[in-house]
């Protein structure tokens, strides 16, 4: 996978430890609207803690928060990656 | 007057109120829906108040029913002490905002401060009321520290005039805030947040979850044999039996009323197992033999939701619990119904579709022993030896993930993907959790007590009767034909309808094999649940889907009794 500075790619396919700020939410008006009450918002910068294997859920901290996101979910959350 | 304590999940919201309001605090349901509320009274000058602990919400334009009913509430509302968590400024501040708009007087409660501390965060108190414009006290609702200050600024409580904004608009004004009120500073992670990483990842994930696993079965029973061991059983044996043989031979040591009271003699002597008089195995069973689990089970339990363990292991069993139909939160109704199924089937609420609380509350009611069950499971199996125990729990546990299966391939509808917060690991405070327990154990106790007595009065006029010869001589060709049990055994598989516990212990009179004991404690579990778990049953799915949950519930029963009669 490319995980060079300024790509954008899905949180679920981030690695662990990557940082990245949300570019978008690719899903209905419930969707971002669940995600942005829990702080994943457009603009937010965002660090991935683990993954389950087998698509499993992804696991993210925004701010001081830390939320666990289904697969599905998080394949829908666009960032772009920071630099190192 | 009504007050309202309003704010996200998870921010101290509950314990807050107890603070409030002491312990007499009354659990009522919103009419129409499925959420509760608790409602209690605090002083406020001279006069009575009334406080409402809202079901936590992130806004007040609903996600969920909760949230749907949090919005309402706050309609008759007149004061809003707004909960926010002081580590979690930014997002807590929406919900503040959302709450000047609708024009209530509010006051910040701003807990969890001692955790902004060691969290590396430092807020300006002053800075944020200035420009929030309503009174914010910096409250530990855990230890207590603010609360006077937060009772004595209830009045100043402000509704400043605000402009209605759009929810961009919103989280703009929520980011300037934060930024003029908040610093953070870098620190570095303490263990426990480096614990709380490591819990979530894969493979020290996994491992820390078996190792958590394993040893609160082991604490659970060394608490539990030791209660038992060290205070009751000397109890009852040296204090309580003699006591009883005074009554037995006032009675003159038999007829009716000798039975019900004190119960069958066995070679003279009480039996606390096998009497079964209300005074002698009514009191024995509940006291003696469940609540020592029953506590020690809950001491466990309570610990790891305090701590903030259970949402980690939702996230790890996540995969697991798709398979049946489920996501991972489901592991948290699964979890209580260890202890009793009937907070289980309540906690099944916390599930978003109609089809995931079907499944949940159908496999709890099944595959799910109680604590009550389990400490007589092991009294009397365990007393054939522990791989017999290991075959009970082995078999409800394959029963629980291949009826899982199959309710996930044949139910409809789809079961929505886990998203849930993180909590970070708390260090549970003695004081909050002893008054959890206090309420827990009592309930078990108004539940359980009369119940049992009820039973066994049931059971010695049954007998007294003959009607119970009918009834086993009726159902005889199943117990005894498929589940290879002596007749007798269809009046304890009866009784297992008011309380299991008492069921497994009627068992124990029959002189069973240990294979016999296995199936007996398996059928036991699986088969229709206790009355107050099938009340609860047909309140949270409605007539039809609770009888359909029966319908499995009964072949599931005879396939696996059956089988289990071939194996053994």
């Amino acid at each position: 996978m490319d995980t060079k500075q300024g790509k954008q790619i899905s949180v679920a396919r981030m690695a662990a430890g990557q940082s990245g700020t949300v570019l978008q939410i690719l899903g209905g008006y419930g969707l971002t609207r669940r995600l942005q009450a829990l702080g994943v918002r457009p603009g937010k910068k965002l660090t991935k803690i683990s993954s389950m294997f087998g698509h499993g859920p992804v696991t993210v901290r925004v701010d001081d928060t830390q939320i666990a996101i289904g697969f599905g979910m998080a394949d829908k959350i666009i960032v772009e990656l920071d630099s190192r | 007057m009504k007050i309202l304590l309003m704010g996200n999940p998870n921010v101290g919201k509950s314990v807050l109120f107890s603070r409030l309001t002491g312990v007499k605090a009354i659990v009522s349901n919103y009419p129409g829906t499925t959420v509760d509320f608790t409602k209690g009274f605090m002083k406020l000058g001279e006069d009575q108040v009334e406080v409402i602990d809202v079901p936590g919400t992130y806004t007040l334009e609903p996600t969920c029913e909760a949230e749907q009913v949090a919005a309402k509430m706050l309609m008759d509302g007149d004061i809003v002490i707004n909960v926010v968590d002081a580590t979690n400024l930014e997002r807590n501040l929406y919900l503040t905002l959302e709450l000047l708009e609708r024009q209530k007087p509010v006051i910040v409660a701003l807990n969890m401060w001692d955790d902004t501390k060691h969290r590396g965060i430092d807020i300006n108190v002053s800075k944020l009321e200035e420009l929030l414009k309503v009174p914010v006290v910096p409250t530990v609702a855990l230890t207590g520290e603010g609360i006077k200050e937060l009772v004595k600024r209830i009045p100043q409580a402000a509704s400043p005039p605000q402009s209605l904004r759009t929810p961009d608009e919103r989280w703009a004004v929520v980011g300037r805030v934060a930024s003029q009120v908040q610093m953070r500073y870098h620190r570095h992670h303490t263990l426990l947040e480096h614990l709380g990483d490591a819990s979530i990842k894969p493979v020290p994930g996994l491992l820390i979850a078996a190792m958590v696993i394993f040893s609160s079965f082991i604490i659970v029973r060394f608490i539990g044999e030791s209660l038992i061991t060290y205070l009751a059983e000397p109890f009852f044996n040296k204090v309580w039996a003699p006591l009883i043989m005074r009554l037995s031979d006032l009675l003159g040591s038999s007829g009716l009323l000798h039975d019900i009271l004190v119960g069958k003699l066995i070679n003279g002597e009480i039996d606390f197992t096998q009497s079964f008089g209300v005074l002698s195995t009514g009191v024995f069973i509940p006291f003696g033999a469940v609540l020592p689990y029953v506590l020690s089970f809950y001491l466990v339990l309570d610990f790891l939701e305090d701590l903030g363990y259970l949402p980690r292991l939702a996230v790890l069993l996540d995969n697991l619990m798709h398979r049946v139909g489920l996501h991972g939160y489901a592991i948290i109704p699964t979890m209580l119904g260890l202890g009793c199924n009937v907070p289980a089937i309540l906690a099944t609420r916390i599930l978003e579709s109609k089809r995931e609380r079907f499944i949940a509350a159908t496999l709890i009611s099944i595959g799910v022993p109680c604590a009550a069950l389990q400490a007589m499971i092991f009294g009397l199996v365990g007393a054939q030896g522990m791989e017999y125990v290991a075959m009970v729990y082995g078999t409800l546990f394959v029963v629980w993930a291949v009826l899982g299966f199959i309710l996930n391939l044949t139910v409809k509808g789809f079961s929505p993907e886990l998203l849930i917060e993180i909590p970070p690991y708390r260090l549970p405070k003695l004081r909050p959790s002893i008054s959890k327990l206090r309420m827990r154990i009592s309930g078990f106790l108004r539940e359980a007590v009369p119940i049992v007595f009820l039973g066994i009065f049931i059971i010695t006029l049954l007998y007294a009767s003959g009607v119970f010869d009918h009834i086993a001589s009726f159902f005889a060709p199943v117990v005894s034909g498929l589940f290879g049990l002596p007749k007798e055994a269809v009046s304890a598989i009866a009784i297992g309808f008011l309380r299991k516990d008492m069921a497994v212990g009627m068992l124990g009179t029959l002189s069973l094999s240990a294979g016999q004991l296995v199936i007996g404690s398996v059928v036991l579990a699986m088969f229709f649940p206790c009355i107050a778990s099938f009340v609860i049953l047909a309140r949270e799915l409605g007539t039809r889907d609770m009888l359909k949950a029966t319908g499995i519930m009964i072949v599931a029963t005879l396939a696996v009794g059956g089988l289990l009669n071939l194996l053994l």
